[in-house]
This record gives C-alpha cells, sequence and structure tokens, in this order.
C-alpha cells in the first residue's frame, strides 16, 4: 500500500513560494486503479512525481508497505524506482533506441547490462502490448499509441508492484486511448499490479479507476470509491468535471 | 591553364603537401583531446545545472565562469600569454608540437559549451524516464544522455573542427607551419599570389570534407 501523509511540495527556494501541494494524504490500497483528477496545474503531477521521488516534498511522508521511503537516496532510491514504474505523457522513450532496447533499458539500469534472458523477457512484454512485430522499429517510426505500449512495456519490464500513469492517454487519439487504457486495465487484473491514474479526463477514471481522489489547488477535495464520488459528488469541482455544472458559473 | 596548375605544383606542391599535413595533424590532436576534455566539462554544466539531474550551484557557476573566461580570450592573445606554460609543457612554442596546447585551451571550453547545448537538446522527459527506471547517475548520461545527443553531437564536431581549422591558421602566424603559415609567408609578405590562392583551395577543400562527412556520420546515426 502506498499511503501518502500529510504530503506538501513548495516550490521556491526559501519555500515562500507556491504550494503545488498542501497536506496531501491518500491511502492507495494494493491492486487498486487509483484515480487522481484535477484540472490542470491542480499539482497532479506533483503528486505523483513525489511519489517515485522525481521531486522531493517539502514536508510529509511517502510510505509503503510500512515503510518510509521519503528519504531514499543513493542506490537504496534505485531500487524503489525499480518497485515503481512510471508512464509519461510524452512517452519518454530514448529516439536513438529500438522499442526493444527501450523495454530492455529497466534491466540496464538495475544491473548495468542487458542478459539474452532479459531480450527473451522483453520480446514477450512487446508481444503482450501487441508490438511483437515492432522490437527492431525506433520511436520515431510508431504512432503515439505504440509508443505507449512500448513505454508500458519497460514499464513492466522489471515487474513492478506499482505503476504510475501520469496523463498516460492525454496525447492520444480516441482510439489510441481506448486501447491503451484496456491494456492497463487487463494487466491490472491479470498481474495485480497497483496503478495509480493522473488525470484531466473523468471518462479515464470511469473507464479504468476503482477509487478516486479530486485534486484542487494542491488539496484533495474528495475522495473514495469511483462509483461513490459519481453518484455523489460533493465538491463543485468535481461536480464540473462531471460535466454537471459549467465552468462559467 | 594546366601550364599554371602544373607550374604551380612544381614550386609549391611539396610546400602545400607538407603545410596540409602539419595543419590536419594540428586539427585531429588538439580537437581529438579537447573533446575529452570538453566532454567531461559539458557533462558536469549540464548535470549540475539548477533543476538538471545533479544541480549543485556552486559548481555550475565556478566552472561555467572558467569557461567563459577563456572563451573571452582572443585566441592570438591566448597564443602567445601561455607561450611560458606551452614551452614548460612540451619543450616549444613552435611547430605543431608547440600549438597544441594552446590550441586545446581555447577549444575545450568552446566544445563544452557545444556539449552542454547538445546534451539541453535531449526531451527531458527522456531523461526523467531514464531516472524512474531506477538507473544511476552514470548510467543515465552513459546510456540515455550522450547516446540521444550523439548526432547532434557529431554536427557539433563539424563546427569545433571548422573554427579550430582557422585557430591553426591564426597559430601560423606565430611559427606553428601549417597552411595558415604558408599564406601568410609566401602570399602575404612575398605576393606569391598563387600560394595564397592553393592554401586558399585547399582550405576550402578540408572544410567541405569535414561539413560533410559529419553531416553524412550524423545522418547516419540519427533515428529521429
Amino acid at each position: 500500500m502506498i499511503s501518502l501523509q500529510q504530503l506538501t511540495k513548495v516550490y521556491g527556494a526559501d519555500g515562500g513560494g507556491d504550494h503545488a501541494l498542501s497536506n496531501v494524504s491518500l491511502d492507495i490500497p494494493n491492486g487498486d486503479v487509483f484515480g487522481i483528477i484535477g484540472i490542470s496545474g491542480a499539482g497532479k503531477s506533483t503528486l505523483v512525481r513525489c511519489i517515485n521521488l522525481l521531486e522531493r516534498p517539502t514536508s510529509g511522508k511517502v510510505v509503503v508497505d510500512g515503510i518510509d521511503v521519503t528519504g531514499l537516496t543513493g542506490s537504496d532510491l534505485r531500487s524503489y524506482r525499480r518497485r515503481v514504474a512510471m508512464i509519461f505523457q510524452g512517452f519518454g522513450l530514448l529516439a536513438q533506441k529500438t522499442a526493444l532496447e527501450n523495454v530492455c533499458f529497466p534491466f540496464l539500469a538495475g544491473t548495468g547490462r542487458v542478459t539474452e534472458e532479459n531480450r527473451r523477457r522483453a520480446r514477450a512484454l512487446l508481444d503482450e502490448v501487441g508490438l511483437a512485430d515492432k522490437a527492431s522499429s525506433y520511436p520515431a517510426q510508431l504512432s503515439g499509441g505504440q509508443k505507449q505500449r512500448v513505454a508500458i512495456a519497460r514499464a513492466l519490464a522489471c515487474e513492478p508492484e506499482y505503476i504510475l500513469c501520469d496523463e498516460a492517454t492525454s496525447a492520444l487519439d480516441p482510439a489510441s486511448t481506448a486501447s491503451v487504457l484496456s491494456l492497463l486495465k487487463k494487466i491490472n487484473r491479470e498481474t495485480g499490479v497497483t496503478l495509480v491514474v493522473i488525470t484531466h479526463s473523468m471518462s479515464v477514471v470511469r473507464d479504468i479507476c476503482k477509487d478516486v481522489a479530486v485534486l484542487v489547488r494542491g488539496t484533495v477535495v474528495e475522495a473514495g470509491t469511483v462509483d461513490e464520488v459519481f453518484a455523489h459528488p460533493q465538491h463543485e469541482t468535481t461536480k464540473a468535471l462531471l460535466g454537471q455544472v459549467s465552468w462559467d458559473e | 591553364m594546366s601550364k599554371v596548375m602544373g607550374n604551380l605544383f612544381a614550386t609549391f606542391g611539396p610546400l602545400l603537401g607538407q603545410g596540409l599535413l602539419d595543419t590536419l595533424a594540428m586539427l585531429f590532436f588538439s580537437t581529438t583531446i579537447a573533446y575529452l576534455l570538453g566532454l567531461v566539462i559539458g557533462v558536469i554544466l549540464y548535470v549540475t545545472a539548477p533543476e538538471s539531474l545533479r544541480p549543485h550551484r556552486a559548481v555550475n557557476a565556478v566552472l561555467g565562469w572558467v569557461v567563459n573566461m577563456t572563451r573571452s580570450i582572443p585566441f592570438i592573445i591566448l597564443l602567445v600569454s601561455v607561450m611560458p606554460v606551452t614551452k614548460a609543457l612540451v619543450g616549444t612554442t613552435i611547430g605543431v608540437r608547440g600549438v597544441i596546447f594552446p590550441l586545446v585551451l581555447s577549444a575545450a571550453p568552446f566544445v563544452a559549451r557545444m556539449i552542454e547545448q547538445s546534451l539541453n537538446e535531449v526531451p527531458r522527459d527522456a531523461i526523467e524516464a531514464a531516472e524512474a527506471c531506477g538507473a544511476s547517475l552514470p548510467r543515465i548520461v552513459l546510456s540515455a544522455l550522450l547516446p540521444e545527443a550523439m548526432p547532434s553531437i557529431v554536427r557539433g564536431v563539424s563546427i569545433t573542427l571548422i573554427s579550430v581549422l582557422g585557430y591553426t591558421a591564426i597559430a601560423g602566424a606565430v611559427g606553428a607551419g601549417g597552411l595558415g603559415d604558408i599564406a601568410i609567408r609566401y602570399g602575404y609578405y612575398r605576393y606569391e599570389d598563387q600560394a595564397m590562392i592553393a592554401t586558399i583551395v585547399l582550405l576550402v577543400v578540408v572544410v567541405q570534407v569535414i561539413q560533410s562527412s559529419c553531416d553524412l556520420i550524423a545522418k547516419h546515426i540519427d533515428h529521429r
């Protein structure tokens, strides 16, 4: 379980800057598909980047399976990051490496080399995401949806316990979005990996999430199961995101 | 025309051949050493920049300042001002050997900035993804950052080589030899126009070869 405890992130050297996150506390149970939704600038990306410590929270704790990981550094941090994979809005693929080499990168990151066994697993993963025939293609030769599938295969390489999806489908067309979401859902169902889904789209939450938290200006204003929150939205922003009120009001 | 060319080769052929070899030797050795140093400095400048992989204000500022300092001294002044150091290091301040040190000193900071710029062109999210995979800093630099930047770095090599070629001609004026020396001694002091024209033609050819081959290599290795 990922447990965020009073997470606060303030930008600016002296701590006098903007609060990107204020006292965010959330519990993300294992095996869950947990949505974090909010409009642009709500702090969603900062929140998810605090989970794998690409950003350090100013205060508060990230506790994973009862262990405080907030202060991890060096090799402890790196092995923690291999348990928590991430996929990005912009895919984050290495343009000068083939799809296969990209999927193998986590092995290289972990052990400093890529074995034949690693390559076999990478090929199996590419097969799983429907890109068996694209192993030797470079990212520039792939469509957006295909690139994100490569990124998903890369995320799965080290058998992570958690996958953080930062606006993973925001740059995709509706058809690719649907196929990437169903792939994520299938992976969650089959491997039990926990998904943390950052999005500004209610339809993404509706499609794949079990739980959801609504983030407004760095604060969680509402959280619960998707069914509850969708049926009885409390906060104005939630209602607006659900299309029940217009933004102009 | 062919008679003129024939005369030219008979008179200046061996001289120009040796000059070209000297120029290429200066170019090759100084640029190679400059890249070994510049690569390291450029990578340090990149990773210690604010918001980068290992932000470090002091290291970044001091290194940046040293680079700017060296780059702000015109090459001809740098060349003569470091002559005592050159003499102490290699025992001479003339010939190919005597000019390598000032050329490296001048080119390395230039290379560092070229490398830094090439690294800055690598999309941030690709590097962040490598970081999120649990890669260590050396791993990110060696397996993600530099390979991703390589086509741009190779394009930078042509710019560096052509700049250093210009410096070798300046060095020729104070005893380094090479094509610049020939152009000045024969073309300028002795009014031998043919020698002047021949060196210019040779330099143009060298620049063309550098530019075309670097472009070709960059295109070949770039998969974007």
